[in-house]
C-alpha cells in the first residue's frame, strides 16, 4: 500500500486494517491475506484512469412527520442476546 | 430432500388461504427476515438467530397465499459467487453436482431447479440472483432499484442490492414479481413504479420489432461455448422478428473493480452492527469464556466475536471496504469508483436510447467445478464481470436459460431501461 505502481501489501498494514475493523486475524489469514489484498488493489488502482463525469444524484431526501407507532417490544428486542441484565443488552467493559 | 443441501432450514411457513400464489412453495433466501424462523445469512455469526420480525416481502408472500417451505442456503452475507462460502457446506448444482450452483443466492436456484420448490427469492447485489439463475437453468430477475423493498433484508451493500424471485419460467418469475414489488413506508428508497404491475403479462414473447443491444465488450474473454450459445439464441430472436445492433460500453471494463470498492466499502459499515451484544454470536461463546467479565474490553471482545463468527471470504471483503475508506485511500478508491459508477450509468443511458433492450451472457463462463475457485477470490470476482454493471446502473435485468454449453446450462442476460421490467420480462419469453 505504498505510493508506487505495484502496491506492495505487508502484514502489518493487514493487522492494522483489521484492528479498524475489530476483527482479530491469526498469523495464517495475515499472511494470506496480504497476498490476496496484493492483486486485488492493484485492481482498485486501475479506477485512476476512469474519467471525471458530471452527473445528478437520483436519490433526493424525503422527509415526513415523526409519528409514534408500535415497535418491537422490549422482550422482543432482548430475545436475541446472549448477555442481557434488568431488561437490557449487556456489553463487555468499555476499557 | 438433503441431496443438494438448497436449504439452511426446513420450515413450513403457511400464508393467506387465497392468492396469486395459493398452493405455491416458496424457497426463501436466509438474509430475508422470517418471524419465528431462523435467520442466519449462511454465517455461523447468526446461527440460531430468530427474527422478531417479517421483512416487508415475507408479509407480501404470505397474503399472496404463499407456503413458505423454508430457508435457501447462500454464500455467507451474499458474499461469493458460488454458494461455498456457506458456513453450512456448499449446495450443489442440480443439473451436474460435481459443479456449484452459482451464488450468492445458489440455495434459492438449486432449490427451484430440483423441484423442491416451486419458486423462490434470492438477493441480487451483484449478480447473486441471475448468476445461480443461469448456472441451475432457471429463470432470475434482479429488478430496478428501489421496485422491492429491502426491509428486513440483512443489509450488505445497500446501495447495489434488490430481492429479486427465481422460477422455472419466464412468466412465474414475473408474477413472483409482481407480488413482491412495489412502494413500502419501511423503506425509504422504494419507488411507486411496481405498485399495480403486472409484469407476467409480459410474458407473450412478442419480439416482434424489438432491437436488441449487444454491448461488445461484455462478450470479450467469454467461455467459446457460452459464446455460441449466445449467438443462436440472439439468431433465434432475429428469426422471431428481432433486431439485433452492437453497441460500445467502453465503461464496462471498470465495472468490476468499482463494484468491489462499492460493496466492501458498504460491507465494511453494515457488517459493523455483529458484535455479539444485541444478536449473533458472543464475545462468551466465541472466546470460550466463563463469562463476559473475561472478554476484555469492547474492542477485545467484538474482534473476538467477529473473528470466530465471520468466514474468510466476509473478513477479506470487510477489511478490503475498511481499506478503501480509510484516511488517505478515500478518494483514491472510493471516490474513483464513484465516478466509475456515474461513467457506467451513463454508457448504460446511451445504448438504451440505441436498443430496447441489451443482452449479454449473463455469466461469462460455464458454472465452475466445486472447490475451483476458492483458493484464489479475484478470479471469482471476475466472474461477476457481466452483472455487477447491472447493479452499478440501478437497472433490471433478467437470465433466462439459453440452452447448454458442453452438457452444462447457458444464461442469457436481458438488461432493460429503469422500471423496463415488461421489456425484459417479453425479451426473455421469446427463448422459451
Amino acid at each position: 500500500m505504498s505510493d508506487g505502481d505495484e502496491p506492495a501489501v505487508t502484514g502489518e498494514e493487514v493487522r492494522n486494517v483489521a484492528d479498524l475493523a475489530r476483527v482479530d486475524l491469526n498469523d495464517e489469514e495475515v499472511e494470506t491475506f496480504a497476498e490476496q489484498f496484493e492483486a486485488v488493489l492493484a485492481d482498485f488502482e486501475t479506477l485512476d484512469e476512469v474519467p471525471e463525469i458530471e452527473s445528478e444524484p437520483d436519490l433526493v431526501n424525503v422527509m415526513r412527520a415523526d409519528e409514534v407507532e408500535a415497535g418491537l417490544t422490549q422482550e422482543e428486542a432482548l430475545s436475541n442476546a446472549s448477555e442481557t441484565e434488568d431488561g437490557y443488552f449487556k456489553g463487555p467493559r468499555v476499557s | 430432500m438433503a441431496e443438494f443441501n438448497a436449504y439452511i432450514t426446513k420450515a413450513r411457513i403457511d400464508g393467506a388461504d387465497d392468492g396469486p400464489l395459493a398452493g405455491k412453495t416458496v424457497a426463501v433466501k436466509d438474509n430475508i427476515s422470517t418471524e419465528g424462523v431462523e435467520t442466519t445469512c449462511g454465517s455461523k455469526m447468526l446461527e440460531g438467530y430468530v427474527p422478531p420480525y417479517d421483512a416487508t416481502v415475507v408479509e407480501r408472500l404470505k397474503a399472496a397465499g404463499a407456503t413458505i417451505n423454508g430457508k435457501a442456503n447462500m454464500d455467507e452475507f451474499g458474499m461469493g459467487t458460488t454458494t461455498e462460502t456457506s458456513h453450512f457446506g456448499a449446495t450443489l448444482n442440480p443439473a451436474d453436482t460435481d459443479r456449484v450452483p452459482g451464488g450468492s443466492s445458489g440455495g434459492s436456484a438449486a432449490a427451484v431447479a430440483a423441484g423442491e420448490a416451486d419458486l423462490a427469492l434470492g438477493s441480487d447485489t451483484g449478480g447473486s440472483v441471475r448468476a445461480p439463475a443461469a448456472f441451475c437453468g432457471v429463470v432470475g430477475i434482479k429488478p430496478t432499484y428501489g421496485l422491492v423493498s429491502r426491509y428486513g433484508l440483512v443489509a450488505y451493500a445497500n446501495s447495489l442490492e434488490q430481492i429479486g424471485p427465481i422460477a422455472q419460467t419466464v412468466e412465474e418469475a414475473a408474477g413472483l414479481l409482481d407480488v413482491i414489488a412495489g412502494s413500502d413506508p419501511r423503506d425509504a428508497t422504494t419507488v411507486e413504479a411496481g405498485d399495480d404491475s403486472n409484469y407476467a403479462a409480459a410474458a407473450d414473447g412478442d419480439v416482434e420489432g424489438m432491437t436488441i443491444g449487444v454491448p461488445e465488450e461484455l462478450l470479450d474473454g467469454a467461455d467459446e461455448g457460452v459464446v455460441e450459445t449466445f449467438w443462436d439464441a440472439i439468431e433465434d430472436l432475429e428469426a422471431q422478428g428481432a433486431e439485433y445492433v452492437e453497441v460500445s460500453m467502453p465503461s464496462v471494463e471498470k465495472a468490476v473493480a468499482a463494484y468491489y470498492v462499492i460493496a466492501m466499502s458498504e460491507a465494511s459499515s453494515n457488517l459493523a452492527r455483529f458484535d455479539g451484544t444485541r444478536y449473533g454470536l458472543n464475545a462468551v461463546e466465541a472466546g470460550d469464556y466463563d463469562d463476559l467479565s473475561e472478554a476484555g474490553n469492547w474492542n477485545e471482545a467484538f474482534a473476538t466475536a467477529r473473528e470466530e463468527g465471520f468466514g474468510p471470504e466476509v473478513k477479506r471483503r470487510i477489511l478490503l471496504g475498511t481499506f478503501a475508506l480509510s484516511a488517505g485511500y478515500h478518494d483514491r478508491y472510493y471516490g474513483k469508483a464513484q465516478d466509475a459508477r456515474a461513467w457506467i450509468k451513463q454508457d448504460f443511458d446511451e445504448s438504451l436510447q440505441a436498443a430496447d433492450v441489451l443482452a449479454s451472457p449473463t455469466m461469462p463462463v460455464p458454472p465452475f467445478e466445486l472447490g475451483e475457485g476458492l483458493e484464489d477470490p479475484r478470479t471469482m470476482y471476475l466472474a461477476d464481470a457481466n452483472t455487477v454493471p447491472v447493479n452499478l446502473a440501478d437497472l433490471p435485468a433478467i437470465s433466462v436459460p439459453a440452452g447448454e454449453a458442453d452438457g452444462l446450462p447457458v444464461g442469457l442476460q436481458f438488461i432493460g431501461p429503469k422500471y423496463g421490467e415488461e421489456t425484459i420480462v417479453r425479451a426473455a419469453s421469446a427463448l422459451e
